[in-house]
């Protein structure tokens, strides 16, 4: 992706050094450890945090489609990585503390299935999707999209990086569910080419990363959760939660969705995407619970507090990002930051 | 609407959503509590006109709460029903 505007002196550091604009010693990564650790001891919240969130955004983008102009090698820099570990676990303590999991079920499929879909059932605060339905204007439409491309326009990476991590049953409905999100292998059934669709539909550019420096510290941290889930092993049972959370919160918000957008006078070709989740989550999510969260547990019954863990970080996660971006509408103001990309 | 086993209707060939090679997959239909049934395997899935259902996924969930309104597919609807399975 094309690199983004830095939001403070963290990520000004950052880019400076693996760009390559700036010195690219040992010290100036020493510098960029102990900037990084002042800013993590005086945020007031990391969830809001651009600087860190931007800055650990960039960190785990190495491990995904690359920075233009960062020379790959960085990747597995030894400085880099326990910069991020700063981050992250400043950001792992921030999410634990507001995504509490109360009693655990009984430890096996259908417990664990019927505890996922009773916390994904309860409702968590205003609902963007009716929203969407009845009230959204184009713009709104618009900045809708914006949030969600951060993720969508890769839909189900982070998630894959758990597959080699399991085994068995976990392993196969993870695969079953996976397969599908990436079209069984069709480029234009991909769920990230249906996404990108819906936005060139209404005239936005659906490169990766376009519009990242409009997406504020929120949007990013529920990117970076997924990213902290998926690229930590010990945190797999937390990956297979949050997938399985997300599956369950999806076909009937998908639903609506797709009424806004039919109710702007957009056919098919926007509203597939949204169309596809109401069937596809259908499915998906019955897989999840049981098959992949509950299969896990069974293998291994110590995840089972990290599986809840995970779903309800992302709910938890999802509904401080939900909440920002609806107050802002609300108040009549653009939930996105300044950017170039959405002046133009 | 019937769902089919292995092969094609004339015998002539895989089943259409026969991903992997070897003999058909046995089709497992799994009752999802308050929910719908998840059908897996080699199956068809055939209208009473006797053409095969417009399909798209291999493994699919049928609505069983009667509330889709994607049917005979699960749209998640029997969340919002509040529909019960056990008797
Ligand atoms: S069983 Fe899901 S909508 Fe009827
Ligand atoms: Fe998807
Ligand atoms: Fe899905």
């Amino acid at each position: 992706m094309k690199q983004p505007s830095p939001r403070g002196e963290a990520g000004a550091l950052l880019l400076a050094v693996i760009g390559g604009t700036g010195g690219s010693g040992r010290e100036d990564l020493a510098r960029l450890d102990a900037v990084v650790e002042a800013a993590v001891a005086r945020t007031p919240d990391i969830l809001h945090d651009d600087d860190l969130q931007l800055t650990l955004f960039c960190l785990y983008e190495l491990h995904y489609s690359g920075i233009d102009g960062v020379v790959d090698d960085w990747e597995w820099d030894l400085q880099l990585l326990g910069v991020r570990q700063r981050i992250e676990a400043a950001f792992e303590a921030r999410v634990r503390a507001e995504a509490v999991v109360g009693a655990l079920p009984e430890a096996t499929s259908e417990a664990v299935c019927a505890e996922l879909f009773r916390l994904t059932g309860e409702d968590s605060g205003p609902s963007m999707s009716r929203f969407v339905a009845k009230t959204a204007t184009h713009d709104q439409l618009r900045e809708f999209l914006v949030h969600r491309s951060i993720s969508q326009l890769r839909e189900a990476d982070p998630h894959t990086w758990a597959i080699p991590r399991l085994a068995g049953r976990a392993k196969a409905a993870l695969v079953e569910i996976q397969a599908d999100e990436y079209g069984n292998g069709l480029l234009a059934r991909m769920h990230s080419s249906l996404f990108a669709r819906t936005m060139r539909e209404l005239g936005m550019d659906d490169a990766y990363g376009a519009y990242l420096d409009a997406a504020p510290a929120i949007t990013l941290a529920s990117n970076n959760l997924m990213s902290l889930f998926g690229l930590n092993r010990r945190l797999r049972g937390a990956i297979v939660g949050h997938l399985a959370a997300y599956e369950m919160t999806s076909s009937l918000p998908n639903r609506l969705y797709s009424r806004g957008f039919a109710r702007h006078g957009y056919g098919d070709a926007a509203t597939g995407y949204f169309d596809e989740h109401v069937e596809a989550d259908a499915v998906h999510e019955q897989i999840a619970g049981r098959d992949m969260a509950g299969g896990l547990v069974e293998s291994d019954p110590q995840l089972l507090p990290d599986v809840l863990f995970g779903a309800a970080a992302a709910l938890a996660v999802d509904s401080l990002m939900t909440a920002r971006i609806m107050a802002a509408w609300e108040e009549g103001r653009s939930s996105l930051r300044p950017s170039e990309a959405m002046a133009s | 609407m019937s769902a089919g086993t292995g092969s094609a209707p004339d015998g002539s060939g895989p089943p259409a959503h026969a991903l992997n090679s070897g003999p058909a997959t046995p089709v497992s239909v799994v009752a999802c509590p308050n929910g719908p049934l998840l059908i897996r395997g080699d199956f068809e899935l055939i209208g009473p006109d006797g053409n095969e259902l417009p399909r798209t996924r291999r493994t699919v969930a049928l609505c069983r709460c009667g509330a889709s309104v994607l049917k005979p597919y699960c749209d998640g609807s029997h969340k919002l029903t509040g529909f019960r399975s056990d008797p």
